[in-house]
């Protein structure tokens, strides 16, 4: 495990978290929210970008962002299944949403004290974003939570079918070296602030933690859900049909 | 666009002056012959108030259905910073949208209303938005001759007669000419690139061209509504106008990219660029409902509305129920 590949996983966390929520766009439940869910998905994909960049220079093959992000294969990317998630209803795009803000907002402000000044830098900027993320997933938990019956059904619907892809988030995949150079912390520490907050916000929204089981995961070594290829097919087509362009 | 309105007339068969308002009609017309501005709690005729609503509301409307041919490319940008730029940009039009839906709602409308009207086809959109957006290069073509277009088209509405109007339409404009500025780079940038980039930006502008001439309306001798929206200074210049004023800023343009525009009668005439004539007839066939995503435009609005409801519904509830709690 390297700095390259340590960046590039948390690059792409970023980069397909923001084109999923994407496709939201004209798409919402009402004007504010495609206003809303717009602008996290600007903020995630300008995360993207950064890091993406910062694990080209530390490469030092030549690889720019759209390099990175348009002409890898689905197995060389290697974000969490979460992040990949199909948007479902809104209940699942919330759910989706909210579990993967908390927790990349635990990894950034760990990392706002990375000796790599990039990612320190990056944390920076992130937290304030994240933590508007985390509010505004938070607030529609609960307004779903406890808004009326169908809305809770779905709300919960939506935390069950996400949940399973929890576990993978706290896996350690992160190299021993870059944790004793503190480059970056193990996910597993993050995991009990994580499930504390989830908790006390279910139980507000008179939700309950789910009781589903959890699936391998795998996205770290570029094992993904069949969805990511088609995610990837849209996202990467033009690129890859004009090889070399610059647009 | 999307300021001008080509619908039937809005006081068509009313009496546009209460009989038993006299004062209040006199402050009225002195506050437009000062060109002052009527706010919302001003006394103002009846055809006006319907008028401005209309108008507004098919502005708004255009912002929202607009969202869709671009946000169609969002998630197949060919480049992360192609992608940021056009997700802000969306994301412009829904604001565009939401300013005018309040500016609506301080003539009285309520925008489910609005809403209401738009998916059920009693008050139109620019039409312009029933064009596909097939290829990336119609992304620059419609920043650069959509929001082209729209620029000029709304600019006088900033002295529009209706001052919620007029505010708003204020920042729309800032906001449209760097859409338009972003729109005109993506397809430079097209014109200094591979010979398929160059194919694809000619044909964007070759279909985007006269759809974004018909976006000013219908010729002055044919567009009745246009001289009492002059009288109330709710529109400050004619169609012609406005069509002219945008082929004369676009036609230098079209030189720089290096694109030719599709009208051999373009000529330059007292220093004016004077085009051949417009296809009123596929203006009036998309206006109709033929154009090519009529249909499919406002089956995704429709949907979107549609599957939201329990969302909508379920913050209402809450609201609802933690005031009470409050209380």
């Amino acid at each position: 495990m390297n700095r390259f590949a340590l960046v590039l996983g948390l690059a792409d966390d970023a980069l397909i978290a923001a084109q999923r929520l994407a496709e939201w766009v004209a798409n919402a439940p009402e004007l504010e929210e495609d206003v809303a869910l717009a602008n996290i998905a600007l903020d995630t994909l300008g995360r993207a970008r950064v890091l993406l960049a910062h694990a080209g220079e530390i490469e030092g093959a030549g690889r720019n962002e759209d390099d990175l992000a348009m002409l890898r294969d689905e197995r060389e990317f290697t974000n969490v299944q979460l992040a990949e998630l199909e948007n479902g209803h809104f209940g699942t795009t919330i759910a989706r949403l909210w579990l993967y803000s908390t927790w990349q907002l635990t990894w950034w402000e760990a990392l706002t004290s990375s000796t790599d000044e990039t990612l320190a830098a990056v944390a920076q900027k992130s937290i304030k974003e994240l933590r508007y993320h985390v509010d505004h997933g938070e607030r529609w938990v609960r307004r779903l939570g406890d808004g009326t019956e169908v809305s809770h059904e779905r709300m919960q619907d939506g935390l069950d079918r996400v949940w399973p892809h929890v576990a993978e988030l706290f896996t350690n995949w992160v190299g021993t070296d870059l944790i004793e150079q503190g480059v970056t912390v193990a996910p597993a520490t993050l995991e009990a602030r994580c499930r504390e907050r989830w908790a006390h916000v279910i139980n507000e929204a008179t939700l309950s933690t789910p009781q589903v089981p959890t699936v391998p995961g795998g996205g770290r070594r570029g094992i993904h859900t069949e969805s990511m290829g088609y995610l990837l097919a849209e996202m990467q087509h033009m690129a890859r049909s004009h090889p070399g362009a610059t647009w | 666009m999307y300021g001008n309105d080509f619908g039937p007339s809005a006081n068509e068969g009313e009496d546009v002056r209460p009989i038993d308002d006299a004062a209040a009609q006199v402050r009225f017309d002195a506050l437009l012959a000062d060109d002052e501005r009527i706010e919302p709690r001003d006394w103002m005729p009846a055809g006006y108030r319907k008028t401005l609503i209309r108008q507004i509301a098919q502005h708004a409307h255009s912002e929202i259905i607009g969202m869709q041919p671009e946000g169609n490319w969002i998630t197949r940008a060919p480049s992360l910073r192609r992608k940021a730029i056009l997700l802000a940009k969306v994301q412009d039009e829904a604001g565009h949208g939401l300013y005018l839906y309040s500016a609506a709602e301080t003539l009285g409308a309520e925008r489910d209303e609005l809403t209401e009207m738009l998916i059920t086809g009693r008050q139109r959109y620019s039409s312009i938005f029933n064009y596909p957006a097939v290829t990336w290069a119609d992304v620059g073509a419609i920043g650069w001759l959509v929001d082209g277009a729209a620029i000029v088209n709304q600019v006088p509405i900033c002295r529009c007669s209706y001052g919620p109007y007029a505010r708003a339409m204020i920042r729309i404009c800032k906001e449209e000419s760097f859409h338009q500025r972003q729109g005109f780079e993506l397809l430079l940038t097209l014109s200094r690139g591979t010979d398929h980039q160059r194919t694809m930006l000619q044909d964007a502008v070759d279909r985007w061209w006269w759809p974004s001439l018909m976006m000013f309306g219908p010729p002055d001798d044919a567009s009745p509504n246009t001289a009492q929206s002059m009288a109330w200074g709710i529109k400050r210049h004619t169609n012609d106008e406005l069509r002219q004023r945008f082929v004369d800023m676009t036609v230098p343009q079209a030189d720089v990219l290096g694109v030719s525009l599709p009208d051999p009668d373009l000529e330059l005439v007292d220093d004016h660029w004077r085009h051949g004539p417009i296809d009123w007839d596929e203006f009036n066939a998309v206006l109709r409902g033929e154009g090519a995503c009529n249909r499919q435009r406002i089956e995704h609005r429709t949907t979107a509305h549609t599957d939201g409801a329990w969302v909508r519904d379920a913050a209402a509830a809450y609201a609802e129920k933690h005031q009470r709690a409050a209380a």
